[in-house]
Formats: structure tokens, sequence, C-alpha cells
């Protein structure tokens, strides 16, 4: 997979789905209409804040909550590359691979970060640079089957691919 | 080497003799459950893989009940949805209101989920069926249209943390949901991250089957993937007049591996109240009492059961709602509104100044039916304290039992069943 490279935004710890994606605007799953109002209570305006690429780091727990994929949805339409966390809420992180937003657990790198630095990650390995810094980190990296799914664009092309292959 | 319930269910459906914590498998899934949320998503992403048929009718189930009766045109569309695709798949468990209700309340009454399940649901708390002895957990969207196109998935086989409940409770108001209000504040919204929780012991084998699912319920507010109760005579008892399908019962071995066990004395506990913003928050009530509130709901998929019902009439029954306080009581399903009728404890709620809802999920998740404005308070039976859960960011949700919420409605601030007079 590429090297994404983008500027880091800070987020806590405990992030939740209804803040990542208020539940009042579930009533639909278009990718853009959701980017629109994504973490709205905590960043407002966030899609049009971020340049496209740039990279969500966060604390403990990010995206704890509910099963919704409307929160990783609204992430990658918002045009964030990729999120780093110290930690995931379980279903939060299949829900990102699944649809092939790189999600790493990756602490240290987490904790120094400031706002604004600039990262490099490279998902395949799991290491970031904080070029700001002159700092690099080794994330966790993904399974092999979990680096498949990603490189495959998410879990439905892979599966695809999958049963093609069988036909 | 001994396994536990978690390991043994999936050692099952992944076909093989043994697993341990920490492995990755690939196991059938006995039924894959989606709402009117999560399931249009779902269906996008099923009609993305390329094939034309589910892998079985009969183990889908869609419930419209988050946003319906439809509250708005795109909920109508959303529910509108998984209703065609239903249609289109002739699926078997496909049910519109009015005979369905809040979809955790509605599968264990129906007998649709069974001991010794594995399930998949759209939905985070679809580990409430962890309280009947079913490996059942929470998943996304995608995942869910993956189980839909192949009936399985892949599962890291989670440790487990074992709850032992020991005593009885002194206050007679103590109940499933004071408990596990206890346990998240104890070990913290992460406590159980990735892990399965187990709950045994004397207070557990006491609970009700309604309690119990109360319990498992909120096992995901602990960042679990399960929360498992061994079946045992009452379970039996409960599913024999329900079931569908044949059922198994697995118990953990005595020499099971447990990531860590936890021993709780249930004798003094206290009503359990959780603070703004966090499930973990949690405070006895005899400390909280100085909280006035705006509204009182007692429903959704943690207690909309009718034990839940019949513990909130009691503390309601000849009393007025505070002249200041909205009550918004919600039964989980059509059967438990039936009962409610029956047994005369809608006339109660009514007779108190209450609104008594049809099913729906409505203000749990700040749907619709109850909406919190800016700066307003609520107690609620529901399961989440999140900023925003219920309506404005700057409003307020205090996570309660049936029996604290129903008192609170009467004093207008948080308080007791005994201190309603
Ligand atoms: S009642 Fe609340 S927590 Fe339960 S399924 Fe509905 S929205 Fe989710």
């Amino acid at each position: 997979m590429e090297k994404l490279k983008g500027k880091a935004w800070k987020v806590g710890n405990d992030i939740d789905t209804d803040v990542i994606i208020p539940a009042r605007y579930l009533n639909t799953s278009d990718g853009d209409f959701l980017a629109a109002h994504c973490l709205e209570d905590l960043i407002p305006n966030v899609k049009e804040k971020i340049t496209p690429g740039d990279i969500l780091v966060a604390g403990k727990n990010f995206g704890c909550g509910s099963s919704r994929e409307h929160a990783p949805i609204a992430i990658k339409y918002a045009g964030f590359s990729c999120v780093l966390a110290e930690s995931y809420a379980r279903i939060f992180y299949r829900n990102a691979i699944n649809i092939g937003l790189p999600i790493i657990v990756a602490p240290e790198a987490c904790r120094e970060a400031i706002e604004g630095d600039v990262l490099e990650v490279d998902p395949t390995t799991g290491v970031i640079h904080n070029l700001a810094q002159s700092r690099s980190y080794q994330g966790e990296p993904f399974p092999p089957f979990m680096l498949e799914i990603l490189e495959s664009g998410g879990v439905i092309p892979f599966t695809a691919k999958k049963l093609k292959g069988k036909a | 080497m001994g396994m536990t319930i978690a390991e043994k269910i999936l050692a099952a459906h992944a076909g093989l003799d043994e697993v341990k914590a920490g492995d990755l498998v690939n196991a059938k899934l006995d039924l894959v459950l989606a709402n009117d949320i999560t399931g249009p998503l779902a269906i996008k992403e099923f009609n993305k893989i390329g094939i034309d048929k589910v892998f079985d009718k009969d183990k889908i189930v869609l419930i419209p009940d988050h946003f319906a009766p439809a509250k708005d045109i795109a909920s109508a569309q959303q529910c509108r949805d998984i209703k065609e695709f239903s249609q289109k798949h002739q699926l078997t468990h496909y049910y519109e209101i009015g005979r369905t209700g809040i979809e955790h309340c509605f599968l264990p009454e129906q007998g649709l989920v069974v001991p010794g399940d594995l399930v998949i649901g759209a939905d985070s708390h679809t580990c409430t069926y962890g309280a009947l002895g079913a490996f059942s957990t929470g998943v996304g969207s995608t995942d869910l249209a993956v189980g839909m196109a192949l009936g399985e998935n892949w599962f890291r086989v989670p440790e487990t943390i074992k709850f032992i409940l020991t005593g009885k409770p002194k206050n007679k108001w103590v109940g499933g949901k004071d408990y596990i209000l206890y346990i998240i504040g104890k070990i913290g919204v992460d406590g159980a991250q990735y892990k399965a929780m187990e709950f045994t012991g004397e207070a557990i084998d006491a609970l009700s089957v309604d309690g119990r699912m109360t319990m498992s319920n909120m096992a995901i507010e602990a960042g679990a993937k399960a929360g498992l109760i061994a079946a045992d005579e009452k379970t039996i008892e409960y599913i024999k007049a329900r079931a569908k399908r044949p059922w198994k019962i697995y118990e953990s071995d005595p020499d099971a591996v447990y990531a860590q066990i936890i021993e709780i004395d249930v004798t003094d506990l206290e009503p359990q109240i959780a603070f703004p913003h966090l499930p973990s928050n949690t405070r006895p009530v005899s400390r909280s009492t100085h909280v006035k509130i705006d509204q009182s709901v007692i429903g959704s998929c943690t207690n909309g059961r009718i034990e839940d019902l019949r513990i909130a009439a009691r503390v309601m029954q000849g009393k007025k709602v505070h002249p200041s306080i909205r009550t918004i009581v919600i039964p989980g399903t059509q059967e438990i509104y039936m009962q409610a009728v029956n047994e005369g404890l809608v006339q109660i709620f009514v007779e108190a100044g209450a609104v008594f809802s049809p099913p729906t999920c409505g203000p749990c998740l700040g749907g619709y039916m109850g909406i919190l404005a800016k700066g307003e308070r609520a107690i609620s039976t529901t399961n989440r304290n999140f900023v925003g859960r219920m309506g404005h960011p700057e409003s307020e949700v205090y996570l309660s039992s049936p029996a604290i919420a129903a008192a609170s409605a009467v004093l207008g601030r948080i308080g007791s069943p005994g201190e309603v007079a």
C-alpha cells in the first residue's frame, strides 16, 4: 500500500460514535452528507478545515459506542487518509478495515504528536514518521489477511474477488 | 486445556475441537441481524459483492425499530429499503411495525435466538443474547453484508473476564442494571476491550432472564465483544415456550483460562446512576439526589421488558409525575405492550401523567419521541449517556434502573422509590 502523508488533527480519549457522527444524521448513509457532519460537536466544519490526506490522531478507545459504520465512512469522506489512536473500540476497528480506511494502533506516536505535525504513515509496515519532530514509531502492523482486505479496498471487493476465484 | 463458553461456541461453529483466545477463526453463523439504520447500508454493500442470493433466507432478520414508525421521509426510505430487500429475497424474518419492536427485546422473545447460537448483528447491543448462553456480537454493516452473503465471518477468539457476583442485595430495588453499571464504573468503558465478559455467581442465578438480558446488553459499554451467562433452568424455562430450533448449552470448564476474575459482593450495593457523559461515570443514588431533571425515559433494549415496566409501575402506582417533568414509557415489543395493557400497567402510567409510546428506539439514540433541548437533563433506563446522545449537545443523560427512573419522575429530581411517599 502507498504511504500516507498529512497533518495531524488531535482528539482525546473515548471519542464515541455519537460524537463522530450524531444519530440525528443516520437517516441516510450518503458519504458526503455524513462527512459534512463528521465530528461536528467537536471540530465544526471539519471537512472544510482539513486538507485531504490529513491524519486523525486520537487517544484511547477511539470509536466506542454504536456499531454504526457511518462513523468510519464520515471520517473517510471528510478526507482523512487514516486514523492513528492509542487504542480502538472493537467494532469501529473492524468497520474501518472493512471499508478500506487504514487505522493503526500507535500509542507513543499519538501521545507525542502535536496538532499540525506532518506525519508519514506506512500502512503496510505500521511505521510512522513524525516529520515535524524527526521521530519514528512502530505502530502495530496488520495481520496479513487484514492487509489483504485493505489492499483490496475493503472487505466487499475482497470477498467479491474470493468468490470469483472460487467460481 | 479447559475452554470458556466463548471459546466453545466459536470452536463448534468453526468446526474445530479446540480454540484458544487470540486464534483467528472463520465461523458459521446461526443468525444475522440488521435494522432500519444499519440494514440499508448493509444491503448497498451486499449488492456490490456480485451474488444474487442470500446464504439462507431463514437466518436473516431485518427489523425496523430505530426511526420506526418512520420519523421523517429519509427514515421512511430506509424502512422501505429493508422491506424491499426482504421481499426480494423472501426473508422469513422481516417484521413490519405493529408486529415487532426493539430488535433485542424481540428476537429472544420470539425464540429466534437460542442457547449455543453464534449471532452477528449490525447493532452494537446484539451482545444482549449472551444472557441466553449464545455468543452474539455487534458488527458493522459491511461485515453484515458478508454475513448475509456467505453465512460466515471471521472472529478473533476473545479472552474472557469472569465476574462472580455473590450475596443478595439488601436494597430490594437493586437489580441487573445496577450490577452492570457498577461493573462498568469499576472497570471503565474500555475495561473489557476486545474481550468477552462472563457473569456468574448466586446474584446472577437469582436474576430473571429479563434482568440478565439487561446485564449482557451493556457488555458493549465496557468495550466487550460479548456478555455471556451460562444457560440454566430459568433460561430453559424461558426458551422452551419460544424456541423455533433445538438449542445447545455450553458451560465453561472448571479449568478454563480467564484473563481476569473479578469478585463482587452485591449485599450492600446501592442503586447506581451513570452521570454524563460516560456509562462508567457511576455514583450511588444517595449521592445523586441533588440532580434536577426535565425528563424520565423508561424503555429501550436495556430496560424495556415486562419486568422493567412492572417495577416502574409499582413505584408510580397512585402517584403523579412531578408537574415540571415529562415521563415517557416505551415497551420493548408489541407483546410487552399487550402484557402491559392486560396487567393494568398502562393505566397506572397514564393516570400518573406519563406518555405511553409504541415500541421504538426513539429517544434512546436521540431519534425522536422525546429529544432534549439545550441544557435539559434526563434520567433514562437506556444504555448510553454520551454527549448529545438524546438531543442537543449541551443536554445531559443520567442512566439508571427503571425503579430509579420512575421514582425520579415523581420526585422531579434523581431519587429512590423509598423517597416517593
Ligand atoms: S434501544 Fe437504543 S441501544 Fe437499543 S437498539 Fe435501540 S437505539 Fe440501540
